[in-house]
């Protein structure tokens, strides 16, 4: 399920825009971003956001409470985005299953890949905790957005109104630090 | 120590129409026969998380009173959750946790430091300012109108007993129509 594997697939060392993906999130109406610092996201999003720059930043304890307060804030008609690392995916699963999958709740997660290595697919990924991410999302019907390079920017607003359009989960993967 | 029912009758009296509540496993079966109602948000998803789905909710409705009925053994289980809450500040949370020392839900087994726990004190050491404790219904049923209506987040540990075995349908909790239909009320006002 993961929607990535096309232009970002030949992605080179080309860098991200921390800027660009903050003006993307905006764009999409996030008003809300819950996170526990990654540290792929830590400098080029997390840092700008601590600073001000909007959406509201939440600072949760654990991710598995972000996935409830994402999935609170959907009722309301405010729209979350979960900034973590995949570590915090990963620790999350269940609350993923029981609040995003199973109650079909349009959770959207932005995960930063901690040692993905640069210009590689995370399934080709030789580091374990990278390369099972996408096919654990595959088993559990989540879909699944690659973000690499510049270009793929522009699919995360996409992505996020489709999580919303049809109620459903989705994660956008960050596979390089954005400046 | 108290009994839950009667705990939540207090509480159920001092509830407005307008009002969400998110009470949890046996407190949630008790709750919705006092106070039957489509802006009780009764679908949890695990274990746990009813203060953060209740902080979402809070955020997003800031006009909107938003009411935790917590258990201990859950509130164990996301024990960050009180320092996410003190941290974020939301004048509309309050969060009640019913401590009777066991997971009823799950066969009666103690909770982890059952009798030395306090919920109030680690409340407290999170940041939270306003924090109560009860053992005594009375004291209770006198405070719990201003406690509801001061602003949050506010902490408030109910003591009771356990309440032994229920019939529980939960359909009741997790039913798609139990979540539309607080989608529906929360729309509507």
């Amino acid at each position: 399920m993961s929607l990535g594997e096309g232009p970002a697939a030949a992605s080179t060392a080309a860098g991200l825009s921390g800027e660009n993906i903050l003006r993307e999130i905006r764009a999409a109406g996030i008003g809300f971003v819950v996170s526990v610092p990654d540290i792929t996201t830590s400098e080029g999003l997390l840092r700008p956001l601590a600073k001000g720059a909007g959406p509201r930043l939440i600072r949760v304890c654990k991710e598995d409470e972000g996935v409830a307060i994402c999935a609170g804030l959907s009722y309301t008609g405010q729209r979350g985005l979960l900034l973590i690392q995949q570590t915090g995916l990963l620790d999350s699963i269940n609350a993923i299953r029981g609040v995003a999958v199973e109650y079909s709740l349009p959770v959207c997660m932005m995960v930063g890949l901690l040692e993905k290595e640069v210009g590689v697919m995370p399934r080709q990924s030789k580091r374990y905790g990278v390369r099972i991410v996408e096919p654990i999302l595959d088993a559990m019907g989540i879909s699944c957005h690659n973000v690499e390079q510049e270009s793929d920017v522009a699919k995360i607003g996409p992505a996020i109104d489709a999580a919303y359009a049809d109620s459903k989960p989705t994660v956008i993967l960050i596979g390089q630090r954005p400046s | 120590m108290m009994d839950r029912r009667e705990c939540l009758k207090a509480i159920a009296r001092h509830v407005g129409d307008g009002d969400i509540v998110l009470p949890v496993y046996s407190t949630a079966f008790d709750w919705i026969d006092i106070r039957p109602h489509p802006l009780n948000y009764l679908s949890h998803g695990a274990m746990g998380l009813a203060s953060s789905h209740a902080l979402g909710l809070a955020l997003g409705r800031p006009d909107k009173k938003v009411i935790v009925l917590d258990g201990d053994g859950s509130l164990l289980m996301n024990l960050g959750t009180l320092v996410t809450i003190a941290e974020a500040a939301p004048k509309n949370l309050i969060h009640f946790v019913c401590e009777n020392g066991t997971y009823e839900a799950n066969g009666g087994h103690p909770i982890p430091g059952r009798g030395r726990v306090s919920f109030a004190d680690m409340a407290r050491a999170a940041g939270h300012t306003s924090v109560y404790e009860f053992s005594d219904l009375k004291g209770f049923e006198q405070q719990v109108g201003a406690i509801l209506t001061e602003p949050g987040p506010a902490f408030a540990c109910l003591k009771i007993v356990s309440s032994g075995e229920q019939q529980r349908d939960y359909s009741r909790l997790h039913g798609p129509h139990v979540r539309k239909a607080f989608r529906d009320a929360l729309g509507a006002g």
